[in-house]
C-alpha cells in the first residue's frame, strides 16, 4: 500500500518534470521575443515604420545625417539565402536520392556519417574557405576584381545547408513505404520512373521541411557571410555585389553601440524583422505540410 | 560510494581552482580596443610580463569603440584607441563615474594602400576623402590607370574608420560601396588581390615579419595640396615634422588615476624600452610632450 503511493509520487514528480521541460522552450521563446519586442519598439519614437523599412540607406554613425532604411540589408538577405537553396535544394535532393535509392548499403554507411561531419564545421573556418578559396575564385571567373559579394556568401551558405538538406531528406525517401516502390516497378516503370513520379512525391513533406530547415540555417547565418560578402551598404543590384546582411549589420554594429539610444534600439528592430522573417517561413512551411498532408490522405 | 567521494572531491577542486583563477584576474591586468593597436600592445605585454615576471596582462581588439565602451562599464583597465574620445563618450564616462585619463603611446602614420599594379605614386588627401565618399569612381581621374575604384575601410567601431571621416572625408559620409572589413589585415587581404583596390591600414601593419613592406602592396605618397610634395607613412622625419598629413597618436586610456601595476606597465611604454618596441613594430616613438604629459597623468 505504501509502496504504491511512493510510486504514485514519483510517477507524478517526473511527470512534472518533463512537462516544465516542455513548457521551458515555450517559455524560453516568448522571453525573447517579448523582449526583442520591447527592446525595438522605441526604436519608432525617431524613425517611422516606413522610413525603416522602405528606405534603402543605413548609416547610423553619419556625421551628416543618421539614416536607418534596412530594405538593403533585407534585400541582401533575401538574395544571400535565396542563392544558397538554389544551389543546395538541387544537390542536395539529388544526393539524398542517391543515398536512398541507388548508393550500396555500404557506400551509404560511409556516406551519411561524412555528411553529417560536414555539419559540423565551425562557420568561421566556412567564412576563411569563402575569404582564401572561393572569393579568388569567384574573381578570377567573373572578372569582377575581388570575390567579396553575393554570390561568394551564397556558396558558403549553400555548403551549410546542405547536411540539413541530405540528411532529412534522405530521412524522408527512406520513410517512404516500401509497397510503393514495389508496385511501381511491377507496374513496369523504370527504377528513374519510379524514384522521380512516386518516391519523390510522396516524400515530399519531408523534402519542403528539409528545406525549410536549411533556409532557417542560412537566413540566420552571420559569422560567415559577415567574412565573406564584403559588407558594402550600398542597395544590391547583383550577386557580383558586396552586400551586408542584416545578421551581419547587426553584428558589426551591437558591439560598439552606446546603449539605449535610437541606434541600439533601432539594431533590436533589425532582429525583430528578421524573427518575423523566418516565423513566417516556417508557418509557410507548416501550411503547404498540412495541405499536403490532407490531400494524401 | 566511492565514486560520490570521487566526484565530491572533483567539485571542490573545481571550485578551487576557479577561486584561483579568479583571484588571478583580479591581478590581470584588461586590455582593450582598437584593432590598429592590438599586436603593439600584445607585444609590448609580452616583453613586460617576460621583464617582470608575475604579471599578467591580457590585450584585446574589438575596435576602439568597443575599448572605450569597455573602460566605460568598467570591464577593461585600460582603453586603447586611435583616436580621440568623442565629447559624449566622455560625458557618459562621468554619468558612470569613471574618469578617463589619456596616454599618447605611440604616433601612427595612417597610409593609403593600393594594390602594386596600380601605376599611381602620389594622391592629395583631398583625393583620398573624394575616392572613399564615392566621388571618384575610376582611377583615370588621378592617373593613367582606367579601373573602377573597388574601397576597402573599416567597421564603425574602428577608431581609424572615425579618424579617417573626420580628417579625410570632411565629416561627411563613407560611400555606401565601401566593403567594410573586421580588421586591419583584412583589408590587406583583400587590396592584394584586387587591382582596383584602394584600403587604409596603420602604418605598423605594412610590414612582414622581416620588417620589410609586405609583397603585392604599394603605399602611396600623400601631399597636403596638389602638385606639392607627397610623403610616405613611412618617414620618420616627415611624421615628426608634420609633413605627412594624415599622421595620428595612438591613446590608451584609465579610470582615474592608474592602479599601481597599470601605472608601471604605462610608464614602461612611455619609457625608452617601450619606444623602442614602438619603432621596431613600424611605429612612431611619442613626443617629449607627451612623454611630459604621460608622467603628469601618471601621477
Amino acid at each position: 500500500m505504501r509502496k504504491t503511493r511512493w510510486t504514485n509520487v514519483r510517477e507524478s514528480a517526473i511527470r512534472a518534470f518533463f512537462f516544465t521541460c516542455g513548457i521551458l522552450t515555450v517559455l524560453v521563446l516568448l522571453g525573447i521575443f517579448a523582449t526583442l519586442v520591447a527592446t525595438a519598439v522605441p526604436a519608432f519614437r525617431d524613425i517611422t515604420p516606413s522610413e525603416f523599412l522602405l528606405k534603402t540607406n543605413w548609416d547610423p554613425t553619419s556625421p551628416e545625417k543618421a539614416e536607418y532604411g534596412i530594405l538593403s540589408m533585407v534585400v541582401s538577405t533575401l538574395m544571400v539565402t535565396g542563392g544558397a537553396l538554389l544551389l543546395a535544394v538541387p544537390i542536395g535532393i539529388g544526393v539524398a536520392s542517391y543515398l536512398s535509392d541507388v548508393a550500396h548499403w555500404r557506400v551509404r554507411e560511409i556516406l551519411k556519417p561524412v555528411v553529417e561531419i560536414l555539419a559540423g564545421i565551425p562557420s568561421v573556418v566556412v567564412g576563411f574557405l569563402g575569404i582564401v578559396l572561393f572569393g579568388p575564385l569567384i574573381a578570377k571567373v567573373f572578372h569582377t576584381g575581388h570575390g567579396l559579394n553575393a554570390a561568394n556568401g551564397s556558396v558558403l551558405l549553400a555548403i551549410m545547408a546542405l547536411p540539413t538538406i541530405i540528411s532529412i531528406s534522405e530521412d524522408a525517401l527512406s520513410a517512404v513505404p516500401a509497397a510503393y516502390g514495389e508496385a511501381s516497378l511491377a507496374l513496369g516503370a523504370s527504377r528513374w520512373q519510379t524514384l522521380v513520379r512516386v518516391k519523390l512525391p510522396a516524400g515530399l513533406s519531408g523534402i519542403i521541411a528539409a528545406t525549410m530547415l536549411g533556409m532557417g540555417r542560412a537566413i540566420g547565418e552571420t559569422m560567415t557571410v559577415l567574412m565573406a560578402t564584403g559588407n558594402a551598404r550600398s542597395f544590391p543590384h547583383g550577386f557580383l555585389e558586396s552586400v551586408r546582411t542584416m545578421t551581419s549589420g547587426i553584428a558589426i554594429e551591437l558591439g560598439e553601440v552606446p546603449y539605449y539610444t535610437t541606434h541600439y534600439y533601432a539594431l533590436f528592430a533589425i532582429g525583430l524583422v528578421l524573427f518575423v522573417m523566418t516565423f513566417a517561413v516556417n508557418m509557410a512551411a507548416d501550411v503547404v505540410l498540412r495541405k499536403y498532408q490532407e490531400k494524401e490522405r | 560510494m566511492k565514486r560520490t567521494k570521487l566526484i565530491t572531491f572533483l567539485t571542490l577542486a573545481l571550485f578551487g581552482l576557479g577561486g584561483l583563477a579568479a583571484a588571478e584576474r583580479a591581478k590581470m591586468i584588461q586590455v582593450k580596443g582598437s584593432d590598429t593597436m592590438v599586436n603593439l600592445v600584445q607585444i609590448l605585454a609580452e616583453e613586460y610580463m617576460g621583464k617582470n615576471p608575475g604579471e599578467a596582462i591580457a590585450v584585446l581588439g574589438g575596435g576602439s569603440g568597443t575599448g572605450i565602451t569597455g573602460l566605460i562599464n568598467q570591464t577593461c583597465d585600460i582603453a586603447n584607441s586611435s583616436r580621440e574620445w568623442k565629447p559624449k563618450e566622455i560625458d557618459q564616462a562621468w554619468d558612470k563615474g569613471v574618469k578617463p585619463r589619456h596616454f599618447v603611446v605611440a604616433v601612427d602614420g595612417l597610409s593609403v594602400i593600393v594594390n602594386e599594379k596600380n601605376p599611381i605614386d602620389q594622391v592629395t588627401v583631398a583625393q583620398v576623402g573624394a575616392l572613399y565618399r564615392g566621388e571618384i569612381k575610376n582611377w583615370k581621374a588621378i592617373g593613367d590607370y582606367p579601373k573602377p575604384v573597388s574601397l576597402y575601410g573599416r567597421q564603425s567601431n574602428s577608431g581609424t574608420y572615425v579618424f579617417m571621416q573626420e580628417f579625410v572625408l570632411g565629416n561627411k559620409n563613407y560611400s555606401a560601396d565601401m566593403k567594410e572589413m573586421n580588421g586591419n589585415a583584412q583589408i590587406i587581404e583583400g587590396v592584394l588581390q584586387d587591382e582596383g583596390a584602394v584600403g587604409y591600414v596603420g602604418v605598423g601593419y605594412l610590414f612582414d615579419e622581416n620588417g620589410k613592406v609586405r609583397k603585392g602592396l604599394k603605399i602611396l605618397k600623400v601631399s597636403k595640396q596638389p602638385g606639392g610634395a607627397g610623403f610616405m607613412p613611412t618617414d620618420k622625419a616627415a611624421v615628426d615634422s608634420g609633413d605627412y598629413p594624415i599622421a595620428r597618436p595612438l591613446y590608451m586610456a584609465t579610470n582615474g588615476k592608474p592602479k599601481a601595476n597599470v601605472g608601471a606597465f604605462l610608464a614602461w611604454i612611455s619609457g625608452a624600452e617601450g619606444q623602442a618596441i614602438v619603432e621596431r613594430e613600424g611605429f612612431f616613438p611619442i613626443s617629449p610632450a607627451h612623454k611630459a604629459q604621460n608622467d603628469k597623468n601618471l601621477q
